[in-house]
């Protein structure tokens, strides 16, 4: 991994992987949810079904409000972290559970988080995952059922340590 | 029947009601196609360049109810150019010149415009009915023509339509006197409702029996308009996001319970899952479920809700249900007749999905099912083999694997086999859908097979032109045909130029066709419009000199009485 002058060069080279992959098979991948149509040169040495497959007109054979209705199955959400010079945003459809989520999450930020548990939220680390959620309020990542996080969560904010209060 | 008066022979033909059976009736003799003509109340037309409305309302002067289709059916998929065609206008401003007593108008894949809405709001003072599917070209403000003039409104059902919503208060345009709507869906329409002239609406209309509302009606809203219209037969939920706690919730809960009524369920276009459990009160009298448009339900939440559902008959959902969900379905809905599962994933990231499993697990557990449309990764020919033994009753089977040319992913082979199983065991089949790997032998098997069979699509299958001649010359029934990138040319083309008689239209796009083919079809059938859609590059087929055996683009024929029609744009020949 490059570093120079202390900043991971790595993490704001603009790219269409997913946050924190280093495959070129990501990328490509990417590509494809993307759904545009540039060229991509990084590909043309992979075994490439994907791309072929998506750019068919008229295939498959689905109208196109269910096509753009589908779309909807990509929710990206702003993520910052307390201290980091800028946001970073995250596809929240893209994981099924909390732990994938926090694992992406520390994948990015390059931190780990505490343990959670119910009464005390995370502890051990001095970072705490909050959300907000729709009705304006940050909320604790880890207290609700993940679908109803999911479709409620509008921002992701990684507390860091003084400014994350002891007793959530 | 002949010493019978003309007023009994109509009174008993008042009884016929479907249009292929009038048909029938109007060919036995004079007589008897001059009773029947002046007392057709509902006209069918397929292919709306079949026939002009001049003539239309020359045979049948009675009319109350038109249905009209337009463009052809690829037109869904985006192969076809908006500007086509399938204007409404002129039969509108026919209609409306001749005074008859237009009550119905049913539209599907037209070009609809607010001034043809304006016009048909004012012509007609007994209309009551208006049902627009796939159609395009008006705004919310042509809506606001039809609830401002038409005093009798039963119907207002818009389904799937591009409409562009000028968030204007078309629903407030409704007078209130207006009492009379039977049915409201306007689940298409992107932008802000006017909830307050909704609720109104609905609290006046005590007849409403199918509500269908856009994603821009929350919940609250939702209870309140169920808490007014507890004789609900049919509902399409908007949105469906909310806190579980709050009191719209309880509200909304306690309003669906008195539903009783309530038979047919779709929309949460915007869900929050874990409240779907509001609706398990009434799940066990529903007999259509439709959520092909929840992207946000499935898992747990979706079986949970299917498994109250014992006496669905249709049901429309998204692949996300999985092969487990399938199997569920199959030890449920015993009296399910029509399934469709729709693809959810459509950007190629290969989830959750459904594989030839879920489709046998289906045919083997719902023995009534006679309708299905499956969007799947993967088919054998062992499992279609399978299917077609558990249920030969399909009228229409349309499988879609989501892979061009994609074999059985077990042995490799093409899945002619498998298709052929369920032409040769299902008697009745009427419409048939093909996917994956295909050669000619599955054309010979449908030629052989398929007697029943009136609609026919293609997709990348067979190898040369005997396949296609095999359908031509064995589906004596065989009304549409459409056909995309397959290697058919010419000769299957021209081999009998009177079987274009008999079928209503022929679609080849991306085929082996050539411009000359297309020419000396066009010349050994005057009574054919052939029209070749050639967007790219106008003049690029005259130009080459090589002009005859330039392939063709996109082929569109169809049978009319009405020769050449004079509203194709630039780009569309009509040779």
């Amino acid at each position: 991994m490059e570093v120079t002058n202390g900043l991971n060069l790595k993490d704001t080279e603009l790219r269409l992987g997913l946050p924190g992959a280093q495959e070129e098979q990501q990328l490509e991948v990417s590509c494809v949810r993307s759904n545009n149509k540039r060229k991509n040169n990084d590909s043309t040495e992979e075994s490439a079904p994907p791309p072929a497959k998506t750019q068919i007109v008229g295939w498959p054979p689905v109208r196109s409000n269910r096509k753009n209705n589908n779309n909807k199955n990509v929710s990206y959400v702003k993520v910052s972290m307390d201290g980091a010079p800028y946001l970073r945003k995250i596809d929240l459809k893209m994981y099924k559970n909390y732990p994938e989520l926090l694992k992406a999450l520390e994948n990015m930020f390059k931190f780990t988080v505490g343990e959670y548990s119910e009464r005390e939220g995370y502890k051990g680390s001095g970072f705490v995952p909050t959300y907000e959620d729709k009705d304006g309020d940050w909320m604790l990542v880890g207290d609700v059922p993940w679908d109803m996080f999911s479709s409620s969560c509008q921002k992701l904010r990684i507390m860091k340590g003084s400014e994350a209060p002891t007793a959530l | 029947m002949n010493y019978f008066p003309d007023e009994v022979i109509e009174h008993v033909f008042d009884f016929v009601t479907s249009h292929k059976d009038r048909n029938a009736i109007s060919l036995v003799c004079k007589s008897w196609y001059k009773i029947e003509r002046y007392s057709r109340q509902k006209v069918f037309i397929g292919n709306c360049y079949a026939i002009n409305p001049e003539r239309l309302l020359r045979r049948f002067p009675c009319l109350k109810s038109l249905t009209l289709k337009g463009k052809p059916h690829f037109a869904d998929f985006n192969l076809v150019p908006h500007e086509w065609g399938g204007f409404v206008l002129p039969w509108i401003e026919a209609l409306a010149r001749s005074r008859v007593g237009l009550e119905e108008l049913r539209l599907k894949r037209m070009v609809v415009t607010d001034e043809s809405l304006e016009l048909l709001s004012r012509s007609f003072v007994n209309f009551k009915s208006l049902v627009l599917v796939s159609c395009e070209g008006f705004t919310t403000d042509g809506l606001a023509s039809i609830a401002a003039n038409c005093r009798h409104l039963r119907d207002l059902d818009l389904q799937e339509n591009e409409i562009d919503d000028h968030r204007g208060q078309w629903l407030s345009c409704f007078p209130d006197t207006c009492t009379t709507l039977v049915t409201l869906n306007f689940a298409c329409l992107e932008g802000e409702t006017n909830l307050v002239a909704l609720e109104r609406l609905v609290a006046r209309s005590p007849n409403l029996k199918s509500l269908k509302l856009n994603r821009a009606v929350p919940l609250d809203a939702l209870a309140r308009l169920m808490v007014c219209a507890p004789q609900i037969v049919d509902l399409g939920v908007g949105s469906y996001e909310n806190d579980p706690d709050s009191e719209s919730y309880l509200k909304l809960k306690a309003a669906i319970k008195k539903c009783t009524l309530l038979r047919s369920l779709s929309g949460f276009l915007e869900a929050a899952p874990h409240c779907l459990s509001a609706f398990h009160p009434i799940c066990h009298n529903l007999t259509s479920l439709n959520l092909s448009y929840a992207a946000e339900i499935h898992g747990s939440h979706l079986i949970k809700l299917i498994q109250h559902c014992k006496k669905l008959q249709r049901l429309w959902i998204l692949d996300s249900i999985g092969d487990k969900g399938l199997e569920v379905v199959a030890s449920t809905c015993k009296e399910l007749q029509e399934l469709r599962v729709f693809p959810s994933d459509l950007l190629g990231g290969g989830n959750t999905a459904v594989t030839e499993e879920g489709l046998v697990a289906i045919s083997a557990g719902c023995p009534k099912l006679h309708s299905i449309l499956y969007f799947c990764q993967q088919m054998t020919n062992a499992a279609l083999v399978t299917v077609a033994k558990n249920c030969p009753n399909f009228i229409r089977f349309r499988l879609c694997i989501l892979e061009p040319n994609k074999p059985d992913h077990v042995t490799s082979q093409p899945l002619d086999e498998g298709f052929g199983a369920i032409v040769k065991a299902c008697k009745s089949l009427r419409r048939l859908s093909l996917s994956g790997l295909l050669t000619d032998q599955v054309f010979l098997y449908i030629g052989m097979y398929a007697n029943q069979l009136e609609m026919l699509s293609i997709a990348f299958a067979g190898d040369t032109d005997k396949g296609m001649l095999y359908v031509l010359n064995g589906c004596k029934k065989m009304k549409k045909l459409e056909i995309r990138d397959s290697p058919f040319g010419d000769t299957a083309l021209l081999a009998d130029v009177s079987k274009y008689e008999t079928m209503r239209s022929l679609w080849m796009s991306s085929c082996e066709v050539t411009l000359s083919g297309c020419k000396r079809l066009a010349q050994k059938a005057p009574w054919l419009n052939v029209e070749i859609i050639n967007e790219n590059d106008n003049n690029r087929m005259e130009e080459n000199g090589h002009e005859g055996r330039q392939k063709v683009d996109k082929l569109y024929l169809y049978r009319t009485v009405v020769g050449t029609r004079m509203d194709a744009p630039p780009f569309v020949w009509i040779l």
